[in-house]
C-alpha cells in the first residue's frame, strides 16, 4: 500500500526545536479547548517534519533535493536551489508571480508540493535564456518597457511562454467567439489568457504589447 | 502548515484504503485548493495521498456515445479536448470561465467537483463557521455575505459552491464514478452527489469515508445551443456572482427542449426541472425565473443576486 521509501525519516540534524515544544503545548491545549479545526486530527498529528528526497530536472539539469513534505515547489526553487528569479507574491495562487513551467506547462509553483514532482522537468526564468542570449519574450519586455518594479516580470514571462504554447496548440479561451476555430491572439485574447498574472505597477498595456510582438513573430 | 506524511499509492483502491486507514488523511490531486487551505490551517491533514500517477488522466469515448473523463484530467485539457468542444461546449465554456490559465493546468476534474466554498468566514480560523468547525456558528449570517446563497441555505450555513465546471456537469447529467476502500465501485448521479447544508454543512457530498472519485461520465451530447453565462465582479479570474448554464433546442420561436443549471446561488449547482418543463410549454423567461427562484431569500448584501439571476436568465433565453 505504501512505498517504504516514502516513509518519514528523522533528519539527522534536527534538534528539539522551539517549534516542537510549541506543538507539544498546542496539543495539550487542544484537549481542553477545541477551537481550531485541526483539533479533531490532533491524535494523528505528525509531530516532526517529514523529509523526503526527490529528483527534479531544473532548467535542464538533473537535481536532487531533500525537502520537508510541506515545501512548495516555489520554496524548493528559491530556498533549496537558490533560484531566486521565481518570485513569491501572494503565496496563494492569486497573483501569478511564482509561475514556472512544469513539463512545459505554466503553473503556480506556490500551490504544489515539491515532493509531488519526482522526475518532472521545471523551467524557471533562469532557464529561458540560451547562453547569453535572452528569450524573445525577455527581449520584448525590455523593448516595450513591460514592467516598472519588475517583481511580477519573471512570472509574467514564464506565463506568456506557456500561454503562447497553449494558443499554438489551438486551446480556446473564455473570450474566443468560436470554440472550434483557432483564434488569432488579439489584445483581448492576450489579456484574458494572462489574467492569472497581476502587475501592481499596472504595466499591462506594455506587457500586452510585448506579448503581441512575440505572438506575431 | 502542519507537518504531514506523504505517500503515492499504486492503485485507486490502494489510495482509498489508505485514506480509510489514516484518520484525517486527504487525497491530493492538483492541490490548488487543498494547499491554499493547508497554508491557512483551515485544513491540517496529518497524511497526504498523492493520486496523480494512477492513470486516471484519460478521456475515453463510452459505448453509448458519451465520454468518460478520468478524475485527474486537468481542467485545461478537458476544456480543450476536441470531443468536449464539439459535443459539450457548455462544459468547455464553464471551465474556461473559471480560475486562470496556470490553475487550469493543475486543477483536476475530481478536485474541481470537491473544491470548497470561498466563504471568507470558512477561510478565517478566528471566526465561527459550522462548515469548518461544526457547532461554532455561522458568521456569514448577519456578516458580509455578498457572495452567499439565496437558495437552499440553512440557519447553519449560507455558503455557495464555487465551481463553474460542476454547474455544467449538473446540466449535462454527469455521473461520478468512485472506488471504495473495499474495492467496490459505485456510480453516483450528479443530482445525488452534493448535499444541502442543513444542520451538517461540514458534509458536502455523498462520498463515504475513504471513497475516491475515479472518473466522471457524460451521456451522449444533447441537441441545441449550449451556453455558459457567468456574471462576476471582474471580466476574468473571479468567482461567479451568478451563472447560468443552458442547452436550449429551439426552432421558430418554439422551445423543443430546455435544460438549465445555475451557479452562485446555492450550496450546490442548482437545477429546477419545473422551469425547464415550463419553457418547453411556452412559458416566458420571467415565468421560468419565477420557478427557479421559488423560495429565494437574500441575506442582505446578496439580495441583488435574485434580480441579477432573473436578468441573466432572460439574456440567455432571448439569445438562445
Amino acid at each position: 500500500m505504501t512505498d517504504p521509501t516514502q516513509s518519514p525519516a528523522p533528519h539527522p540534524a534536527w534538534p528539539i526545536s522551539r517549534r516542537r515544544i510549541v506543538q507539544a503545548g498546542a496539543s495539550l491545549a487542544g484537549a481542553g479547548f477545541a477551537t481550531a479545526p485541526q483539533a479533531q486530527a490532533a491524535s494523528a498529528a505528525v509531530s516532526r517534519p517529514v523529509l523526503l528526497s526527490r529528483q527534479l530536472l531544473v532548467n535542464g539539469k538533473a537535481t536532487t533535493v531533500q525537502v520537508d513534505s510541506r515545501t512548495t515547489l516555489l520554496d524548493a526553487l528559491r530556498e533549496t536551489l537558490a533560484l531566486k528569479g521565481t518570485k513569491k507574491g501572494c503565496d496563494h495562487g492569486q497573483c501569478g508571480a511564482c509561475t514556472v513551467l512544469l513539463d512545459g506547462r505554466r503553473i503556480n509553483s506556490c500551490l504544489t508540493l515539491a515532493v509531488m514532482h519526482d522526475g518532472q522537468s521545471v523551467t524557471t526564468i533562469e532557464g529561458l535564456s540560451v547562453g547569453e542570449g535572452l528569450h524573445p519574450l525577455q527581449t520584448a519586455f525590455l523593448k516595450h518597457d513591460g514592467f516598472q518594479c519588475g517583481f511580477c516580470t519573471p512570472g509574467q514571462i514564464c506565463s506568456a511562454v506557456g500561454m503562447l504554447r497553449e494558443a499554438g496548440e489551438g486551446m480556446p479561451s473564455h473570450v474566443s467567439a468560436d470554440l472550434q476555430v483557432a483564434t488569432r491572439l488579439s489584445d483581448e485574447e492576450i489579456r484574458e489568457r494572462m489574467s492569472g498574472n497581476l502587475c501592481r505597477c499596472s504595466a499591462y498595456p506594455n506587457i500586452v504589447a510585448a506579448i503581441r510582438d512575440v505572438a506575431a513573430a | 502548515m502542519k507537518a504531514f506524511t506523504y505517500e503515492r499509492p499504486n492503485s485507486p483502491q490502494a489510495a482509498a484504503a489508505a485514506a480509510l486507514a489514516k484518520p484525517g488523511a486527504k487525497f491530493i490531486a492538483g492541490g490548488t485548493n487543498l494547499l491554499d487551505l493547508m497554508k491557512l490551517e483551515v485544513e491540517a491533514p496529518p497524511h497526504l495521498i498523492d493520486i496523480n500517477r494512477l492513470g486516471l488522466d484519460r478521456i475515453d469515448a463510452t459505448p453509448d456515445g458519451g465520454l468518460r473523463i478520468g478524475a485527474m484530467v486537468r481542467n485545461a485539457d478537458l476544456a480543450a479536448d476536441a470531443r468536449v468542444r464539439v459535443g459539450y461546449g457548455v462544459l468547455s465554456r464553464s471551465l474556461l470561465s473559471g480560475a486562470s490559465g496556470q490553475l487550469r493546468n493543475m486543477a483536476t476534474t475530481g478536485g474541481n467537483l470537491l473544491q470548497r466554498t470561498r466563504c471568507p468566514y470558512f477561510y478565517d480560523t478566528a471566526r465561527p463557521c459550522n462548515k469548518r468547525l461544526p457547532g461554532s456558528g455561522c458568521a456569514a449570517i448577519g456578516g458580509y455575505n455578498r457572495m452567499h446563497a439565496v437558495l437552499g441555505a440553512s440557519e447553519h450555513c449560507i455558503a455557495t459552491h464555487p465551481s463553474d465546471m460542476a454547474v455544467a456537469m449538473r446540466l449535462l447529467d454527469a455521473a461520478v464514478e468512485t472506488v471504495a476502500p473495499s474495492g467496490a465501485l459505485r456510480v453516483i448521479p450528479i443530482a445525488d452527489f452534493y448535499r444541502l447544508p442543513g444542520n451538517t454543512p461540514q458534509l458536502e457530498t455523498s462520498l463515504q469515508a475513504g471513497e475516491m472519485i475515479t472518473a466522471v461520465t457524460l451521456p451522449p451530447p444533447l441537441p441545441g445551443r449550449q451556453t455558459y453565462r457567468k456574471v462576476r465582479d471582474r471580466a476574468s479570474y473571479a468567482f461567479a456572482l451568478v451563472s447560468v448554464a443552458a442547452v436550449i433546442d429551439a426552432a421558430g420561436g418554439r422551445v423543443r427542449s430546455a435544460r438549465l443549471a445555475f451557479g452562485g446561488l446555492a450550496h450546490q449547482p442548482w437545477r429546477v426541472p419545473a422551469a425547464e418543463r415550463a419553457l418547453e410549454s411556452g412559458a416566458s423567461p420571467q415565468e421560468a425565473a419565477d420557478l427557479v427562484l421559488a423560495g429565494a431569500r437574500g441575506q442582505g448584501h446578496n439580495d441583488f443576486k435574485i434580480e441579477l439571476l432573473r436578468r441573466t436568465l432572460r439574456a440567455v433565453l432571448t439569445t438562445a
